[in-house]
């Protein structure tokens, strides 16, 4: 375990720079024993795979103190309390969401090659990805973006050498994880199938389908259906606002 | 309506203080990159100094006031017209309406802020009326302004018509902020070590504090790419994504630097080798693409200090502000 400042407004906990299950429930533990605590400051706790970030404005959080202590020290020893007094983990979420991926061709342009790379069929990759139950470990890198992981070993694979634009609802694989590109945005990950279910919704009550922590588990649809779903229909976002 | 674009910059957009509380969703704080001009010019007309306002990039917007308004422009200095009438920088101005703010000539800095007295109109999402680009959420529409979009201010600011002269276009009122501390010694930027400083090489060490580093024209409000000495690491390091914050220091694969800025990623897995203090962020945010930067080691202690001295010299503004305004329009 390691804590360290990111700068001055910023101070991360470390529980050993890991992609596990069991160091990920203890972060999400973690972050639930500071959320439900008052603390002067406090701007915002991003959880990651093994590691928790507190976000805060130095000046709120030394303003109520009368030590001379920094807002570091502060939000430091908030780290080690929640550490020691946070369960080892949050209880664990219900029943997976199911999500449904078309693989065909338009819309895993990556499947093909990685059939040929990997000598597997493509029915074999979709079966290995969807036959299994993935954790959502983070939200990251885009609004909605879940890390999840772990792929079976078969599908295992660097990142592409150079991102390339991916449409959202893309279904994409890298290293051990698999994720879900919720906007249109350019992307590493192998791209292997795309959902119709939207995964953002800035106008939605939970702007955000998928949570640190839950259980997701992909299987495979037709594009007949899905083009006819019903599924949540993509929105233009600047409808509504107008 | 209050005011219409009549033409559109290259990026104006709805900004404000920052989106906190969403990261666990992957949605960043965004806000303004320069905290201080924009704080400032909110507190020139007497707004609260987290007010949403317009950022404001070169070349500039044209923008035709349909009402009287009291405004100030603070940050760049992209030599502010009112018709054929330059209007100072950090101070409050009066101005006709049925006139349009231009800004012909950039003479230095990255962004500047339009403050309107009493704010505009804008849309709230997150609890936030900055605009997150990235999502098409908040702020105008969720989008940079264009040609043609009509902006309301949430007041009437129609009692400081008075003090405009009756064949006169503007009117600077006799007071300006004094921004001296916030912008000395533009290039050199406070850091403090990243959690991976100590696993630069020796050599890189020295070239990170001794040589300039050069900003890329790739850089925008979400990095700035930094073209400096190739650096290198003692030895490699694979990192799982963890949060990152604005002003953190990535070192990427092609050895050269990236200082992630407002529209930075939740979360990184690059090297952090140092952060930018917050009190220095105003002035990295107004400093452009070719412009150099000096970076200097500090401490946590400095850090916090010269946020705090930041901070107070803005409070004292704030009231001396507030002073000045009632006793114009009492």
């Amino acid at each position: 375990m390691k804590i360290f400042p990111l700068g001055d407004s910023a101070v991360t906990i470390d529980l050993g720079n890991l992609i596990s299950e069991a160091l990920n429930l203890k972060i999400l533990a973690m972050s639930q024993w500071i959320l439900e605590r008052p603390v002067h400051g406090l701007r915002d706790v991003i959880t990651a795979y093994s590691s928790l970030t507190l976000l805060y404005n130095p000046l709120e959080v030394t303003s109520k103190q009368y030590s001379h202590s920094t807002a570091y020290e502060i939000m430091r020893s908030l780290l080690e309390q929640a550490y020691r007094e946070a369960p080892a983990k949050i209880t664990q979420a219900g029943e997976p969401k199911q999500i449904p991926v078309c693989y065909d061709e338009s819309f895993g342009p990556d499947l093909q090659r990685i059939s040929e790379e990997k000598q597997l069929s493509r029915q074999a990759i979709i079966q290995l990805h969807s036959e299994r139950t993935y954790r959502v470990y983070m939200i990251g890198f885009l609004p909605g973006f879940a890390y999840m992981g772990e792929t079976n070993a078969l599908l295992h694979m660097p990142r592409k050498s150079r991102p390339l634009p991916v449409m959202a609802g893309s279904i994409g694989i890298t290293g051990k994880q698999t994720g879900i590109y919720p906007l249109d945005s350019p992307g590493g990950w192998h791209i292997i199938g795309r959902t119709p279910v939207k995964q953002f919704d800035p106008m939605a009550e939970a702007p955000v389908m998928l949570q640190p922590g839950d259980l997701v588990r992909f299987y495979p649809i037709t594009s007949e259906a899905f083009y006819q779903g019903p599924w949540k229909k993509h929105r233009d976002p600047c409808n509504g606002a107008d | 309506m209050s005011i219409s674009v009549v033409k559109a910059g290259l990026l104006d957009s709805i900004q404000d203080m920052g989106r906190y509380g969403y990261g666990k969703w992957g949605i960043n704080a965004g806000g303004v990159m320069d905290a201080f001009a924009a704080r400032v010019a909110n507190m020139l007309v007497g707004n609260c100094s987290g007010e949403p306002l317009l950022e404001i990039h070169f070349p500039g917007p044209q923008i035709l006031f349909e009402q009287n308004a009291l405004v100030s422009i603070c940050g760049a200095d992209f030599s502010p017209m009112v018709n054929d009438e330059y209007i100072p920088l950090w101070k409050p101005v009066v101005v006709r309406r049925n006139t349009v703010l231009h800004f012909p000539k950039l003479n230095r800095g990255a962004r500047c802020y339009l403050a309107v007295h009493g704010g505009f109109c804008v849309d709230q999402w997150l609890g936030s009326g900055g605009t997150h680009l990235r999502a098409g959420a908040g702020g105008w529409k969720g989008r940079p302004l264009k040609k043609g979009d009509e902006l309301s201010f949430k007041e009437n600011t129609v009692y400081f018509s008075g003090l405009l002269k009756e064949d006169r276009i503007v009117r600077a009122l006799p007071w300006r902020a004094d921004i001296k501390n916030t912008y000395h010694h533009a290039h050199e930027v406070f850091v403090l070590p990243g959690n991976e400083w100590d696993v630069l090489s020796l050599p890189s060490k020295s070239h990170f504090l001794e040589n300039n580093f050069m900003i890329h024209p790739s850089s925008d409000r979400m990095g700035y790419h930094l073209k400096g000495l190739p650096l290198a690491m003692d030895h490699e390091l694979e990192l799982v994504s963890s949060g990152v914050e604005y002003g953190t220091i990535q070192l990427l694969p092609d050895r050269q630097l990236i200082v992630l800025m407002a529209d930075h990623q939740t979360t990184g897995g690059y090297p952090r080798v140092a952060h930018v203090i917050s009190a220095h962020l105003p002035k990295l945010a107004q400093l452009r693409p070719s412009e150099c930067i000096r970076f200097i080691m500090t401490d946590m202690v400095t850090a916090e200090r010269l946020l705090a001295e930041q901070h107070r010299e803005l409070q004292v503004l704030q009231r001396a502000c507030l002073d000045h305004l009632n006793e114009l329009v009492c």
